[in-house]
């Protein structure tokens, strides 16, 4: 942290997206995190991919719950809508104001133990019912605000900062999302922009569930020499299986990928992920064999990074359960509030 | 691109733009903390130490310093660098005891100063401290040179001006005023050690067209009508003036003139806005005062009527101009006559040195100027020195108090035997300034504030009297809130790479993205493909080594910095640290005091 705000000057250059926005007006309030943390650059790709997406700030929604992660959202897109839920139950927020405004934009940002320990259920039950967010996994297989115990995404072997061995298997929750049937299942790095920002993109054009795993090392209780999530280890056993390009509607695809090599995936408004396989065994939409890859690569203690899995064709919560297709708070009154008798005659179905 | 050689202090004086834009390379952020901290006194002094006149120059600076300045390319406007040496001077307390000591016993070396100007009276300061006898020849009953007679009173009150001329002459300088050289040969015979020429440059250039001699009382040389007016020999002028050229000289002829009974007050330029010579704060005051700048007029004739001046013919130009700003064509479109009672022609100066016979082994080009050593300022003839504007021609103060410096080491080396030409090089001292986890040793956080105005004298008070000074300099409050919109450029962000993790902490945090972390090569091509691209090809790239996990470099842009420490507070390993830059700029008193073959001593402010 610092005691200064970042200075608000507007570099004479700097460029302005379709809305006239500058990068800087993608950003929130003053980290309070460890100098180094991983996840301040998870913020920082996240303020780069809302920019570049023209998003609206105002028509984000920004979720999460208790950790050093979740308290990431008051530093980006300040003029968004926020909630900072209990621990572990931001998916059911995300749920319930999904469920009430169809047409926000979602992003959650969860940590390791905000979603692999407390907050597990929460979490494999959003996927299941393929909650129509980016959901974020600030992962650095440690509790940093409470010193730097073991959470369950530790690797078996990985040391803690006093040397203690950790012998559980870890959970993974790209291997979780695969088997949920999860239609965006991503791994990246914080400290690896230019494959972050492209992937966080994706996801948020993404109809349906979008994970993106993020390795985000804690700087202070897990970046040293026998920790697995260091920023040390991760470079040097960093695997990236796939290279994914995000190209916008308008856009035209660049001419000099090579057929074959480059694999272009529409998504729902017409934009496009183009991925740049950099294995050529590896197929990102083939689950089986994506599932089969990780297990394979894991147990070569290899972070294996990139867009995992994609499947546009998955029907989101709102398709699953036939509801309204309009925000609520755009519905008429009768609409909203079809009066006693609607009710009794509901009642009367189930009878 | 290799990684950046910041061994040579070159590198971060070039960083403090001010400084570096400074002749005398004055520690321009290093007094204005201490503006900032209150510490008058201190401040007065470290600028005296580079600049010799604060006061002065607090005033009248040519102030190149403020295009330089970094805050001019964050925002708009640059900080009032020199108002605020005005302020160190205006509430600085007595400083006498601070003077350097003069020995009472002499080392027997005498030395003669041509002209009691700027330059004569800087070598003056400096060898004083030394044991030199020091004579100063002055033509006029008073010493000052230009900064008396070509700069006006309401500019610069004569109390600023003789404090600080008092301080030098106080030191126990042979002063001879009313005492014209006319032969520098007969000077040469009086047996000096050495001779310094610091007579300025004091010919205002001559405008021959038709009519030039017909009504000469009307028409005036700048210069020399400026220093009548300094005299008193001069009150009045008619009530419409023309006034030729778009210098600072024609700034002050035209302001003079308001002062002394003229109405409507034209100043010529042939070119059009953009071509002028005049700084830009001189012309805005100028026109503040209501004097009308007329453009792409070009002198003709001096119109005469039964023998008096009754006004000016004026060729009207049009000009083509390229991308670049350059001229590419003229041409004349037309003629206008404009009605005048007074000319004064301001179309620049000359030095001129008929008072120095051709055959003394002193060597003139042919502009008839002096053939001078650019770092020793030593003549063609041994043991005789040429500076300020009678060295290269017309500068300013500023140049000149830096060209008395380098020349006093030379006088020195000169008197003492030694080779001029061994000088003792730049230094720097780099020291951090982390105080704390998150506090620094200046004021790091950016302030928004906007350049403030200096408050003026209203405009109907100020034309009741030649002298009344016109700017009335900031107050404490104003300078208070000023001093902070400096940078601190000379905080230097250092970077040590072998400590890098490349977490990006520092990339996501800077405000103005300077920063980037990539992978190596050419500087053209580095530039575009930074966080932002680096388009400012006159600031330096910054680029270190490889870093130790991806074999990567850290590249800053200097450009656009604005010294905030934020990256240096969000390094978890201190790979970043801001460090105060002391620039070791050798006086003659550092070269006495430095044996030869020593390192040069470092120090802090």
């Amino acid at each position: 942290m610092s005691f200064i705000t970042k200075p608000k000057i507007v570099h004479p250059s700097m460029p302005r997206n379709a809305l006239g926005l500058t990068v800087r007006d993608y950003e929130g309030g003053m980290s309070t995190l460890c100098a180094g943390c991983g996840h301040d650059s998870v913020t920082s790709a996240l303020v780069q991919a809302a920019f570049e997406l023209d998003v609206e700030p105002h028509r984000m929604a920004k979720l999460s719950g208790i950790g050093c992660s979740s308290k990431t959202p008051a530093y980006f897109l300040k003029q968004s809508h926020g909630f900072n839920s209990v621990h572990g139950r931001m998916p059911s927020v995300a749920t319930g104001a999904n469920a009430a405004n169809r047409e926000l934009l979602y992003v959650g940002v969860s940590g390791d133990g905000d979603s692999l320990s407390i907050g597990m259920g929460q979490f494999v039950h959003a996927m299941r019912r393929n909650l129509d967010m980016l959901y974020v996994i600030e992962n650095n297989g440690v509790y940093g605000l409470t010193k730097g115990q073991f959470s369950a995404s530790a690797d078996i072997g990985s040391t803690a900062k006093k040397g203690d061995s950790n012998e559980q298997p870890p959970i993974d929750p790209c291997e979780l999302a695969l088997s949920l049937g999860c239609g965006y299942v991503a791994r990246s790095f914080s400290g690896d922009k230019a494959q972050l920002v492209p992937l966080l993109k994706g996801a948020m054009k993404h109809r349906g569930f979008a994970l993106v795993d993020v390795i985000s090392p804690c700087v202070t209780f897990n970046d040293h020499e026998g920790s697995t999530k260091s920023y040390q280890f991760t470079r040097d056993h960093y695997h990236p299986a796939i290279l994914a390009d995000y190209i916008a509607p308008s856009q035209e695809i660049r001419a000099e990928y090579e057929k074959g090599a480059a694999m272009p995936v529409v998504l729902h408004d017409g934009s496009q992920i183009v991925l740049r396989k950099t294995d050529p065994d590896y197929d990102p939409t083939d689950l089986a064999g994506a599932f089969a890859y990780l297990q394979k690569q894991s147990a070569e203690h290899e972070h294996v990074t990139g867009l995992l899995y994609v499947n546009e064709e998955g029907q989101e919560m709102h398709a699953l359960n036939h509801t309204v297709d309009a925000p609520l708070n755009g519905l008429d009154y009768d609409r909203l509030c079809p009066g006693s008798e609607a009710l009794a005659t509901l009642q009367e179905n189930f009878r | 691109m290799k990684p950046t050689d910041t061994s040579h202090p070159d590198y971060f004086h070039k960083v403090v733009d001010c400084q570096w834009a400074c002749p005398a390379h004055t520690d321009v952020p290093g007094y204005i903390r201490l503006i900032a901290q209150g510490r008058f006194d201190d401040a007065y002094m470290l600028n005296r130490k580079s600049n010799v006149f604060p006061a002065i120059l607090g005033r009248v600076c040519d102030r190149p310093c403020e295009p330089a300045c970094r805050r001019g390319r964050v925002e708009d406007k640059p900080v009032a660098i020199c108002r605020l040496k005005r302020v160190a001077a205006d509430n600085r307390g007595d400083i006498q005891d601070r003077l350097p000591e003069i020995p009472k016993e002499k080392n027997g070396k005498r030395v003669a100063l041509v002209g009691a100007g700027c330059a004569s009276l800087a070598v003056a300061n400096d060898l004083m401290p030394l044991g030199y006898e020091v004579v100063i020849y002055e033509a006029l009953d008073r010493p000052g040179g230009l900064m008396w007679s070509n700069i006006p009173a309401f500019r610069l009150p004569p109390e600023v001006l003789n404090e600080e001329i008092d301080m030098i002459v106080d030191m126990g300088v042979d002063l001879r005023l009313n005492s014209p050289v006319e032969s520098m040969a007969a000077l040469l015979e009086e047996g000096y050690d050495a001779v310094f020429v610091g007579s300025g440059a004091p010919k205002g250039k001559e405008l021959s067209l038709p009519g030039r001699d017909v009504d000469p009382d009307h028409i005036h040389i700048g210069i020399t009508w400026l220093e009548s007016v300094a005299f008193g020999h001069i009150d009045k002028i008619g009530e419409k003036v023309l006034i030729i050229g778009v210098g600072n000289t024609a700034m002050d002829c035209c302001r003079t003139s308001l002062r002394l009974g003229a109405k409507d007050v034209k100043v010529m330029a042939r070119k059009p806005r953009g071509f002028f010579k005049a700084s830009a704060w001189e012309l805005e005051d100028a026109e503040a005062e209501n004097v009308e700048i007329v453009i792409n007029h070009s002198p003709k004739e001096f119109v005469i009527e039964n023998g008096k001046l009754v006004g000016m013919q004026f060729e009207l130009m049009e000009y083509e101009i390229d991308a670049n700003g350059r001229i590419t064509d003229t041409r004349v479109v037309g003629e206008e006559f404009l009605p005048c009672d007074d000319v004064v022609l301001a179309i620049g100066q000359d030095n001129a040195f008929p008072w120095v016979e051709r055959d003394l082994g002193i060597e003139f080009d042919k502009w008839e100027v002096p053939v001078v050593d650019e770092t020793t300022h030593e003549s063609t003839r041994k043991g005789i020195f040429f500076g300020g504007d009678a060295a290269f021609g017309p500068k300013n103060i500023i140049w000149a108090v830096e060209h008395a410096h380098q020349a006093a080491i030379s006088i020195h080396k000169h008197c003492q035997g030694e080779a001029i030409s061994e000088r003792l090089p730049d230094g720097m001292n780099l020291v951090s300034a982390k105080m704390g986890i998150h506090e620094w040793s200046y004021s790091n956080d950016y302030s928004q504030d906007e350049r403030r105005i200096v408050p003026h004298v209203d405009l109907a008070e100020r034309f009741k009297q030649l002298n009344i000074e016109v700017e009335l300099g900031f107050t404490a409050e104003q300078a208070a809130e000023e001093v902070e919109r400096c940078l601190n450029c000379d905080i230097q962000t250092v970077f040590a790479e072998k400590l890098c993790i490349e977490c990006d902490a520092c990339i996501d945090i800077c405000p103005v993205d300077c920063l980037t972390i990539t992978h190596a090569g050419p500087e053209e091509e580095l530039r575009q493909r930074l966080t932002a691209p680096a388009q400012n090809l006159e600031q330096a790239l910054y680029v270190s080594g490889q870093l130790p996990q991806t074999g990567r470099v850290m590249v800053k842009d200097e450009d656009l910095c604005v010294h905030c420490g934020l990256c240096a507070e969000r390094c978890p390993t201190a790979a970043w640290d801001m460090q105060e830059f002391a620039l070791f700029h050798p006086h003659v008193k550092d070269e006495v005091e430095t044996a030869p073959g020593k390192q040069p001593p470092k120090y802090g402010t």
